[in-house]
This record gives structure tokens, C-alpha cells and sequence, in this order.
């Protein structure tokens, strides 16, 4: 797809090596991730899942230059996380929407563009742009809180896509949503992914949503934070929803499921 | 005997009227929410005028609503000489270099932990200070004009503004403001974009306030020394005079002026954060 086309291969994104992540309590530190190492390539869709305090929210975070790791090294685009936050290299999707109340969902997705300083013609076409792409068109000048939770999630990710960043993280977007939802958002998530051949991290800890949507898959323990086993998918890139019936599905929820609980044994 | 009576009978009247006129739905629309409040009004007017003429009350104890208002009549030019002295000219300046002040404070507070517990407990101490011992001193160093009037404004709504402001550029959720780092902001742009956006509901509290202790600041700067003119210098002196019916008009510009204020700020208010759960409709 894009990505061979663009920049040859395999070539990794995100790079991690022995990280490690310890936080400094009132209780005393937490080692919130511990001696990670992970490669994500181009083009990939990685989800992370794990019981909560794996780290999983803490390593996406890290990427994105929110946590600062105390060891080990953790580059993205070759460069570190602060320098790539700096060079607007990723967009950020959080559990919730967070959109601010005062602006109109337009407002909202034109929002970094502004702080970005894109041109005010090529706001108004980027910002119409990724309405369609969510499938918000006609709803640019409503208030956040006159939408659903899902459109406003949606909204938020259209926020995200607006400026066009390589690499999209998101953390558990949908958690809050209903199932139904969530399986339609899925699915467009999937589509815009196809279409945008963006590289994504997806934290979540449904098993069905990470073995539908990954390339690979990284099976995270708690206490400390670490990876316990990395898959990759064998799936097909053109996923329907049936595909979660099909054998080939239920036994890599399978295999995650054997992590997840090998991952619990040793505590 | 019948002045009594008489303002008994407006009285159950105008009750009955009011809770009539409540229940039904004309109640709730534009024109019905301003009438229950007004007849209302109007009730109390009657009421007092009609207590103090049937009981023979002492116009220095308490003016008739009739004799205040032909007072007011007869006195505009003094009155509005008094208003633009006290009110343009000393609570008005006051408000406006306090409060700018007290937001630009909360600012550089909120930019620096070291300005913050600095400034914050000499903000706290000032406006801990009593202000018929500040006014005096205030009016020595700025004069007997409208200057140290204005002064004593600033002391008295600087402090209830800085701390809500304070508190609003901290309102902004954690969620909100890692966006902003996600897309590399600068510390300007997520000011101006996101905290003071945010801060607005809490700094339009501190406003609310300080519009209304601003008005008293000037009144009560006025009788530690004054020109021969001003609200507070008209209410001290008739009072000696036992003037009060000049009293009470005073009192009533000064309540009206007031209300106006306050009015004028929760209506820009409604406009400014028209987003918050407490203004939506």
C-alpha cells in the first residue's frame, strides 16, 4: 500500500528498547513498564491489551512524549518523542472525546490546525475533509455536548486525522461506548486505516477488538508492566465483521487469551 | 385607621394576584417571568407607603416611597453629579485597573510556583485589611478627588478576582490540556486557546462579586474626605442634617446603579461561557 510505495518496507516507526517506566509514589515506586522492546513497522496496526496497570496506557503515552521513560531507549521516526511531539508526528485519540465546549465541532478539528498554523483555506478544506472521512459532514457547526458520545468521539478523531500526522495513537477510544457502536466504529477505524495506510496504536482491553483490528497484537502483564507476547496476525486486510466467526480468528483470541492469563500466573 | 386597612386589602390582593398569575404557564414566558417579580415589587412599595402614612411614621425613621421620589425629582442635577463623582468617576476606573490587575496577577501566579506562593498570601493579607483603617490612608496619598476613591476599589476587588482567576486557570481538564501538548503547542497558544477559555466561568464569578463591593468601596471611601460632592459625601453629610429623605434617594440611585452593573456583567457573562452546563438553555 502507501507505505511501500513512500518509504520501502519494513521500515520501524516506533522503536523501543529496554525501556523502562518507574513512577514515584506516596506508596513508593511503581514500575509501571519494565525492560520493554518493541518494534512497530510502517503501516502497522498495533493493538496493546492487558489487564489495567499493565503499562499499556503508560507505553502509548510515552510514545507520545505525555510520560518520560527512566531507562532505555524509545525513538519515534528515528527521533526522540519529544522532538517528534514537536514535529507533530502522531495524532492522539483518548478515552474521552475532550472536546472543548466553547468551539463547535468544527471549531474543535480546526483547532490544531490553527495552532499548527495552516493557512485558513486549507483549514476549511481539511476540516470538511475529515467530517466526510468520519461521516460527520452537515454536523461542523454543532456543539460538542448537542452530539452522542459516539459522534463525539468520531469528532475526536476526526480531530486527530486533520493534520495528517503518519502515526495515530489511540487509548481505548472506545471504551465508554456501547457495543453496537463500538462495532460500527470498529469497522471505520479499519476503513480509515486502508484508506490512510497511517501507522496505529490502539490500546484496549477487549480481545475481540484488538484480534479484529491488528497486524499485531502485544499482550501486556501487570506489576510490573511488561510484554508478555507479541502476535502477528495472520488475518487479511479486508476484515468484515464475520471474520470474528472464522477459525482462524478464535484461535489467535485464543493464543491471547493464553497470555493473558500467563501473564496473571506468576503473581 | 383606613390607610391601614386600605394597604391590607392591596396586599391580599396583590398575593392572590401573584399566585394566580404564577400557576399558569403565562408565568414562564418572557413577559410573565418580569411581572411576578415586579408586582412583587410594587406590592412592597404600597406596603410601605401605606405603613408609614396609617402608623405616622417619623420621615426621619423611615421616608414615604412618594416623599423618596419627590425627593429624587426635585434633586436630579445633585444626584447625577453625585453618581458621575462617585460612580464614573471612582467605582467604574477602580473596577476596571483592579480587576485587569488581579487577571494579569493570576497569570504571571499561574506561570510561576514561585510567584504563587509569594503573591497569593500578600493578595490574601491586603484584602484582609480593614477598609474604614485603608480608605484614610488611601485618601492622604491620592488626594480627596475621585483618584483615591478609585484607589480603594482596586484594594477591594482585586482580591476576590485573583482567586477565582486562580482557580479557573487551573480548571482546564488534565485530557484537554495533553491534547494541546499532542499537537506541540506553545505555552501562549494553550493559554489563550484553551486555559483562558476555560477560566472564563470562574473569572465572571470574581466579577459578579467585585462589582458590587466596588460600588460600596467608593460610597464608603467618600466619607474619609471628599469634595463637596459624591454619594458618600452626600450620605454622611445629610445625615447630620437629618436629611434623610436625600438619604434614601441616594440609596435608591446607588441600589439601581448597582443592580444595573451586576445585570450588565451576567449578561456578557451569558454570552462569553454560553457553553457551560449553567448557562446552556
Amino acid at each position: 500500500m502507501k507505505d511501500t510505495t513512500n518509504l520501502g518496507g519494513d521500515q520501524a516507526v516506533i522503536e523501543a528498547k529496554g525501556l523502562n517506566l518507574v513512577f514515584q509514589t506516596a506508596d513508593g515506586p511503581v514500575h509501571a513498564l519494565k525492560d520493554v522492546n518493541l518494534t512497530v513497522n510502517r503501516g502497522e496496526f498495533v493493538s496493546f491489551i492487558g489487564p489495567s496497570g499493565c503499562g499499556k496506557t503508560t507505553f502509548l503515552r510515552a510514545i507520545a512524549a505525555l510520560e518520560t521513560p527512566t531507562g532505555g531507549t524509545l525513538t519515534v521516526n528515528g527521533m526522540t518523542p519529544d522532538a517528534a511531539r514537536q514535529a507533530r508526528a502522531y495524532g492522539y485519540v483518548f478515552q474521552a472525546a475532550g472536546l472543548y465546549p466553547w468551539r463547535t465541532i468544527a471549531g474543535n478539528i480546526k483547532l490544531p490546525l490553527e495552532i499548527m498554523g495552516f493557512s485558513r483555506d486549507e483549514q476549511d478544506s481539511r476540516v470538511a475533509r475529515v467530517l466526510d472521512l468520519v461521516e460527520l459532514a452537515g454536523f461542523g457547526k454543532k456543539y460538542p455536548w448537542q452530539l452522542s458520545g459516539g459522534m463525539q468521539q468520531r469528532a475526536s478523531i476526526a480531530r486527530a486525522l486533520a493534520f495528517d500526522a503518519d502515526i495515530l495513537l489511540m487509548d481505548e477510544p472506545f471504551g465508554a461506548l456501547d457495543e453496537i457502536v463500538r462495532d460500527r466504529l470498529n469497522e471505520e477505524v479499519l476503513k480509515l486505516w486502508a484508506r490512510t495506510g497511517k501507522t496505529i496504536g490502539f490500546v484496549t482491553h477487549s480481545i475481540p477488538e484488538a484480534v479484529y483490528l491488528s497486524t499485531k497484537i502485544v499482550v501486556m502483564s501487570p506489576r510490573p508492566g511488561r510484554i508478555t507476547d507479541v502476535i502477528d496476525s495472520p488475518l487479511p486486510k479486508e476484515r468484515p465483521l464475520d471474520i470474528r466467526d472464522s477459525r482462524a480468528f478464535i484461535e489467535i483470541a485464543h493464543r491471547v487469551r493464553e497470555g493473558l492469563r500467563a501473564g496473571h500466573s506468576d503473581e | 385607621m383606613s390607610w391601614i386597612a386600605g394597604t391590607v386589602v392591596i396586599w391580599l390582593a396583590a398575593w392572590a394576584l401573584n399566585v394566580r398569575v404564577a400557576a399558569t404557564g403565562w408565568a414562564r414566558t418572557g413577559a410573565g417571568r418580569l411581572f411576578v417579580p415586579l408586582l412583587f415589587g410594587a406590592t412592597i412599595l404600597v406596603v410601605w407607603e401605606g405603613l408609614v402614612r396609617g402608623l405616622g411614621v417619623a420621615p426621619v425613621i423611615l421616608p414615604a416611597p412618594s416623599a423618596i421620589a419627590a425627593k429624587v425629582a426635585t434633586s436630579l442635577p445633585v444626584l447625577w453629579v453625585d453618581f458621575a463623582q462617585t460612580f464614573l468617576k471612582g467605582a467604574l476606573p477602580g473596577f476596571v485597573i483592579g480587576c485587569g490587575a488581579a487577571v494579569l496577577t493570576a497569570i504571571a501566579i499561574d506561570r510561576s510556583p514561585f510567584l504563587q506562593r509569594g503573591l497569593l498570601p500578600v493578595g490574601n493579607f491586603v484584602a484582609a485589611l480593614p477598609i474604614v483603617g485603608l480608605a484614610p490612608i488611601l485618601v492622604m496619598w491620592f488626594g480627596f478627588d475621585w483618584q483615591s476613591k478609585a484607589a480603594v476599589v482596586v484594594v477591594m476587588v482585586f482580591f476576590p478576582v485573583l482567586v477565582n482567576m486562580v482557580a479557573g486557570l487551573q480548571a482546564s481538564e488534565r485530557m484537554q490540556r495533553d491534547l494541546m501538548a499532542t499537537w506541540g503547542a506553545s505555552y501562549w497558544q494553550a493559554l489563550v486557546k484553551l486555559r483562558l477559555p476555560a477560566a472564563m466561568p470562574f473569572l465572571f464569578n470574581g466579577l459578579k462579586i467585585a462589582s458590587t463591593l466596588a460600588l460600596i468601596g467608593a460610597i464608603v471611601a467618600e466619607f474619609f474626605g471628599s469634595p463637596v460632592y459624591g454619594m458618600g459625601f452626600r450620605i454622611s453629610t445629610e445625615v447630620g442634617r437629618l436629611g434623610l429623605d436625600m438619604v434614601w434617594a441616594e440609596i435608591a440611585v446607588a441600589a439601581l446603579a448597582g443592580s444595573a452593573f451586576y445585570g450588565l456583567i451576567a449578561l456578557i457573562e451569558r454570552w462569553v461561557t454560553f457553553w457551560h452546563p449553567s448557562q446552556r438553555h
